[in-house]
């Protein structure tokens, strides 16, 4: 047969392939069916969320952290809460600390669950996003019966949280902790061993613990590189000082390792919901520093004290003072940190969101490059991003 | 820590004398090290590579816009040591027109944060090998993030049903745009008409 030479030629990937976790347009230059380069596009669910915060006040923003990655919100509220608390230096009770941490790992494991199921689709295996979502769902109950609704919470406050657990639900969660584990069991049979999930994912998108630290990896993708770092060891907030769990590390940073280490994490965290469960006890779910947070609804009808305050909180506001602070929380995803700068009045002056999702699609060229088409969508399916974050 | 925080400020400040300009431990217990825009990758690389720094990760970079300062953005970078288990944050000063120099070559990640900086405040990236927009739409006008941008934005997007196609149009609101100012009503209007009579112990107004 002669010699034919192959033109390099680019495909169009996206926006609206199935495959591509959303509206990411990705611009790859083939040559034949190996990837030269992929150029990732990315902007298109832009909604100027960093701009409409710094017109609204600090209770205003919450429900802007929800919209970011909307499939493990509470996690990203927490990184904002944290920050607006370190500038106005106020403590979280006890029980609200507890609350966070709990719906924390509730948060980490609906992303888990669904990055790995529809990883798992991605590459071929259509049963456990089912699975997954069955699961999903009553972990979406357990968000709508605290705060009332299922996917944008708006539940973590500046001060703690909106409202106390209401009675029997921490019971529930307890049940939901002894049944899930089984449900991954069932997930792991299909596909942990699956020859043809490890053919797809083995040695696929191998990254090196060097390229990893340079390209700013975070969260699971590092772990999986086989660096132990997780910010709820190594600079613990909330209450992860005082409960015990493992971090799964990975070996080799290919696909098939930031899979396992998902799906390890999720044990991990229902280990450390069963311990909040436990440790948690009645009090305050808030800062009682009513400067901060409202005062109790009741109160409001018998003192001009409080009906005063609240009328201050729902108008303009509680002043922060001047200051700049940069607050980070391990979101399911990596490192979701919030760069806050107050200059003393009832707005932020600046809200920097730095997503996780961002520097890991930026990383995708470095990935895919000299891997074939297929391995891209493995390749997108394995580092976990979604748009509403990076897009922000 | 703070004070641990302190001295490796000092040490820093040692260690490059020409390119720092001042540090500052700030009351959340950071770190802060203002440098000199053309120095910012030294400095950045003198962060990652020595031995009491070791600064391997770049966080993020983002830009700051203070339309009162002569030199009207901040660009901040903020760096994460796991070796020693800290965070540092590095701030350059710059104008609309004078380059920074790009760190890309110092930490790969700086690439699309870089980008941003552009797209958001239009702060020039030297060095960049791919400075394009990156959030906004292709063909797009203006930096949204700066403070003199109005926050609904100058053009609006529909689908035109008999061109056939999104066609860009100004910006038309049914009703302005409303700002509401809850800044001053608390703070008070300073002095009330008839105030300069009462003695001074029982003014109202000012500060609550």
């Amino acid at each position: 047969m002669a010699e034919a030479t192959i033109k390099s030629y680019n495909i169009n990937f996206g926006p609206q392939h199935p495959a591509a976790h959303g509206v990411l347009r990705l611009i790859l230059e083939m040559s034949g069916e190996s990837v030269d380069r992929a150029d990732p596009h990315i902007g298109l669910l832009h909604r100027g969320t960093e701009k409409l915060i710094e017109h609204k006040n600090y209770v205003q923003s919450v429900p802007y952290f929800d919209r970011l990655d909307y499939v493990g919100t509470m996690n990203q509220e927490h990184a904002f809460v944290l920050a607006t608390e370190k500038l106005l230096g106020i403590e979280v009770p006890e029980r609200g600390q507890w609350i966070r941490t709990l719906y924390c790992e509730i948060g980490r494991i609906l992303n888990h669950l669904l990055n790995v199921t529809s990883f798992v689709f991605d590459v071929g295996g259509m049963t456990p996003i089912l699975w997954g979502f069955e699961e999903r769902e009553k972990l979406m109950e357990f968000y709508e019966r605290a705060s009332g609704a299922r996917l944008h919470a708006n539940y973590f406050r500046p001060g703690g949280v909106a409202a106390d657990l209401p009675p029997g639900l921490t019971d529930d969660i307890l049940a939901w902790c002894e049944t899930f584990p089984k449900v991954l069991d069932d997930i792991e049979t299909l596909v942990t061993e699956n020859r043809i999930f490890k053919q797809r994912t083995v040695d696929i998108g191998t990254v090196s613990v060097e390229q990893a630290l340079d390209w700013g990896f975070t969260g699971p993708n590092l772990r999986a590189c086989g660096v132990p770092w997780d910010l709820r060891k190594s600079q613990p907030y909330e209450k992860y000082a005082e409960v015990e769990f493992d971090i799964p590390i990975g070996k080799h940073g290919d696909c098939y390792d930031r899979y396992l280490v998902r799906v390890v994490e999720m044990r991990e965290s229902v280990r450390i919901m069963q311990q909040c469960i436990a440790k948690m006890r009645p009090g305050p779910v808030k800062t009682q520093d009513h400067k901060v947070s409202p005062p109790p609804r009741a109160e409001m009808k018998r003192s001009m004290e409080a009906l005063i305050h609240h009328f201050k909180l729902f108008t303009e506001g509680f002043h922060v003072p001047a200051g700049e602070v940069y607050a980070a929380v391990e979101a399911p995803k990596g490192e979701f940190a919030v760069y806050l700068i107050a200059d003393g009045t009832s707005r932020p002056y600046r809200c920097k969101i730095r997503p996780p999702g961002y520097v890991h699609l930026q990383a995708l060229d470095m990935m895919s490059k000299g891997h074939m088409l297929a391995d891209v969508v493995a390749n997108i399916g394995s580092i976990d991003i979604v748009f509403g974050e990076i897009d922000r | 820590m703070t004070q641990a925080l302190t001295d490796l400020g000092d040490y820093i400040a040692a260690a490059l004398p020409n390119d720092v300009l001042g540090t500052e431990v700030n009351r959340c217990g950071e770190l802060t090290v203002t440098v000199r825009a053309p120095s910012i990758a030294k400095v950045l690389t003198y962060l990652r590579d020595d031995s009491s720094c070791l600064f391997k990760q770049l966080m993020d970079v983002c830009g700051v816009d203070w339309p009162a300062r002569e030199d009207r953005f901040d660009v901040v970078y903020h760096l994460l040591s796991m070796k020693h288990n800290q965070r540092i944050r590095v701030k350059v000063a710059t104008d609309e027109d004078t380059p920074v120099p790009s760190v890309v070559g110092v930490f790969k990640a700086a690439g699309w944060f870089e980008r941003e900086v552009w797209d958001m405040f239009g702060v020039v990236f030297s060095d960049n090998p791919d400075l394009r927009r990156i959030l906004t739409d292709y063909g797009f006008e203006g930096h949204p993030l700066r403070k003199d941008f109005p926050l609904t934005g100058y053009v609006e997007l529909r689908y035109d049903d008999e061109q056939k196609r999104c066609v860009y149009e100004p910006v038309k609101l049914t009703q302005d745009f409303r700002q509401f100012d809850f800044l001053s009503p608390w703070e008070g209007p300073g002095l009330l008409p008839g105030d300069e009579k009462a003695p001074s112990s029982d003014k109202v107004g000012g500060n609550n």
